[in-house]
C-alpha cells in the first residue's frame, strides 16, 4: 500500500534513495541540494541503510570517488546543484565513456557569477552533452519516481550510462508537497540486485579501467557509446512501463498535455510545466487550442518522437530556464528546432528565456507567451523569435 | 592483428585480458636507436634497470640485445651507460639512416 506524506523534494529523493540502498554514496554539500545530502547522511548514522558514505572536500572528488567505487563494483550515488556539477563536470565524462551506472540527483541552480542559489537550469543544461541520461521532474513525486527508475535505466545491460535527475531547487527541492512512497520493499523488488560489469574488485578477472585510447581505437568507443544512446529511449518506456504496475503512475518520454489537437503549444522543462498547464486550462475554457509537451527524458533527446508530437501546431514556443550564452538559441529550443527540421509542415517556432536565478514565473507568463501565439497563428507575424520574458526593460 | 570494429569493443573500454600490453609493440614511436657496442659493455646493467620499458633483454644475468619491438628510443639507456674507460656501449643513431 501506498504511503501518503507530505514532504519536501529533498526530502522525497532523499528516502527514494534509502529505499534503494545504495553500496556507496561520496557527495559534498552545495545549496539546495544540501538537505537531501544531509537526510540521507542521518539514514547511513542511524543504520536505515548500509551505504557507506564518503565525505570528500569537493564535488570534483566526489564524482571521482563515485567513478572509483562503481568501477569496484558497487551501486553507487551522488548528488549536486551548480558550481558543484560544474566543478564534476571533468569527471562526468569519465563516469559516462566509462560507462558506469551513477545515479545523481540534480537539484538545479543558476551558475556564477554573479552568484546566486535559486532556481534556473544552466547547471544541468551544461551537462547535456557530458553522455548522462537526464530525467527531469515537474515535481517531488516525479523526482522521486524519477530516481527510483533512474537506477533500472542506468544499471540495464544494454545501457550501463550515469542518469542524472533534474528537479528545481528551492520551488520543488524545499517546498512541501503531498507524495505517495513506494513501500521500501516494493522499491527492493523494483531495483533488483545490483550486478557490476568487470568489477575491478573481482580479482578472479582482473581488469585495467581508463586506458589510453588513441587514434586508431578511439572513434570505435565513441561510436558505440553513440549507439548505446539510441537504446535508451525503449529502456526508459519498459521501465516505466514496470513502474506505473506498482505505482499506478503512468510516464513517458515526455508529457503531453491537451496537445493532441492543439493549434498554439508551448514546450517547457519541470516545475513551470505546472503553471503553464493551469493557464492552458483557462485558454481551453475560452475555446483556444492550446496545449503542452514537457520533456522527460531530455537526454539522449527523442527527436523523432517529439517532432511528431509537435508537427501539427501552427506556433510553438520553447520557453528556456537557461540561456545558451553566443549560440543562436536557448538549450531546449534548439532541439525542438532539430526535431521538427525534417518535416514541410510545420510550427512557427518562438523562443522566450524565463525565470533565470529563481525569478518568478507567474501565470501571466505564460498568459502573455500564448496571447502571443495566437497572435502568430492566426497572421503569421512574429515580433521577435527570442527574447527574455519577466526582465525589467 | 585485424582492428576490432565499433560492435566488437568492451563497453567503457575496460582491457579484460590482463597483461595484454604485452601485445601492443611501440617500437615504431622511436626516432632515435639505441645501438649496442659489446666490447664497451661491463654488464653493469644500469640500462637494464633505467629503461622504463621492458625493452634490454637479459638473460642468465647477462645483458642481451634490445627489443627493438617495445623500445621508444628515449635515449635514458644510452645516457646511463658508464661503458669502458669513457666508452659508451650505446650510442643513439637517427632512425633510418
Ligand atoms: S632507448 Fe629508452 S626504451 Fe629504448 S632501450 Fe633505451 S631506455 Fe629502453
Ligand atoms: S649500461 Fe652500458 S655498460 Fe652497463 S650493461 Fe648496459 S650497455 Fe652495458
Amino acid at each position: 500500500m501506498a504511503k501518503i506524506v507530505a514532504v519536501t523534494g529533498n526530502e522525497a529523493v532523499a528516502n527514494a534513495l534509502r529505499q534503494v540502498n545504495p553500496d556507496v554514496c561520496a557527495a559534498y554539500p552545495i545549496t539546495p541540494q544540501t538537505d537531501m545530502m544531509q537526510r540521507f547522511s542521518g539514514f547511513v548514522s542511524d543504520g536505515k541503510v548500509k551505504t557507506e558514505i564518503i565525505l570528500v572536500e569537493s564535488e570534483h572528488s566526489s564524482m571521482s570517488a563515485c567513478v572509483g567505487a562503481s568501477a569496484a563494483g558497487g551501486r553507487v550515488i551522488t548528488a549536486t546543484s551548480s558550481q558543484g556539477l560544474a566543478l564534476m563536470n571533468e569527471i562526468l565524462y569519465i563516469a559516462s565513456g566509462t560507462r558506469l551506472p551513477i545515479v545523481m540527483p540534480v537539484v538545479n541552480r543558476a551558475l556564477s557569477a554573479p552568484l546566486n542559489i535559486h532556481g534556473d537550469h544552466s547547471d544541468a543544461m551544461g551537462a547535456r552533452d557530458s553522455g548522462w541520461i537526464q530525467l527531469w521532474s515537474e515535481n517531488a513525486q516525479e523526482a522521486y519516481d524519477n530516481t527510483i527508475q533512474a537506477f533500472r535505466i542506468a544499471e540495464h545491460m544494454d545501457i550501463r550510462l550515469p542518469v542524472m535527475i533534474c528537479l528545481d531547487g528551492f520551488i520543488i527541492s524545499h517546498s512541501i508537497e503531498r507524495i505517495e512512497y513506494l513501500e521500501d520493499e516494493q522499491v527492493q523488488n523494483f531495483v533488483g540486485e545490483f550486478k557490476q560489469l568487470y568489477p575491478l574488485l573481482d580479482l578472479a578477472h582482473p581488469v585495467s579501467y581508463g586506458p589510453l585510447i588513441l587514434p586508431d581505437y578511439y572513434m570505435e568507443f565513441r561510436k558505440a557509446q553513440a549507439e548505446v544512446n539510441t537504446k535508451v529511449p525503449e529502456v526508459v518506456l519498459d521501465v516505466a512501463a514496470d513502474f506505473e504496475k506498482i505505482s499506478g503512475r503512468k510516464y513517458g518520454l515526455f508529457e503531453t498535455y491537451r496537445l493532441e489537437d492543439a493549434e498554439i503549444g508551448i514546450v517547457i522543462l519541470n516545475s513551470a510545466a505546472g503553471t503553464t498547464k493551469d493557464v492552458i486550462d483557462e485558454f481551453r475554457n475560452k475555446g483556444i487550442k492550446a496545449g503542452l509537451l514537457k520533456p522527460r527524458l531530455y537526454r539522449p533527446f527523442p527527436y523523432v518522437e517529439t517532432g511528431e508530437a509537435l508537427k501539427h501546431l501552427k506556433a510553438l514556443c520553447v520557453l528556456d530556464r537557461a540561456d545558451s550564452f553566443g549560440s543562436s538559441f536557448s538549450p531546449v529550443y534548439m532541439d525542438i528546432a532539430s526535431s521538427l527540421y525534417p518535416y514541410n509542415d510545420k510550427p512557427i517556432l518562438i523562443n522566450k528565456i524565463y525565470g533565470l536565478g529563481g525569478r518568478d514565473y507567474l501565470p501571466e507568463h505564460a498568459e502573455i507567451v500564448l496571447n502571443e501565439l495566437i497572435d502568430i497563428a492566426e497572421t503569421g507575424n512574429v515580433k521577435s523569435y527570442k527574447e527574455y520574458i519577466g526582465v525589467r526593460e | 592483428m585485424k582492428l576490432k570494429n565499433w560492435k566488437e569493443v568492451n563497453p567503457g573500454s575496460v582491457i579484460t585480458e590482463p597483461g595484454s600490453s604485452e601485445k601492443f609493440k611501440t617500437g615504431s614511436w622511436r626516432s632515435s636507436k639505441p645501438i649496442w657496442i659489446e666490447e664497451n659493455c661491463i654488464q653493469c646493467l644500469f640500462c637494464w634497470i633505467y629503461c622504463p620499458d621492458n625493452a634490454i633483454k637479459v638473460k642468465d644475468g647477462k645483458r642481451g640485445e634490445f627489443d627493438y619491438e617495445y623500445c621508444k628510443g628515449c635515449g635514458i639507456c644510452a645516457l646511463e651507460c658508464p661503458g669502458k674507460k669513457g666508452n659508451k656501449a650505446i650510442i643513439m643513431v637517427e632512425e633510418g639512416k
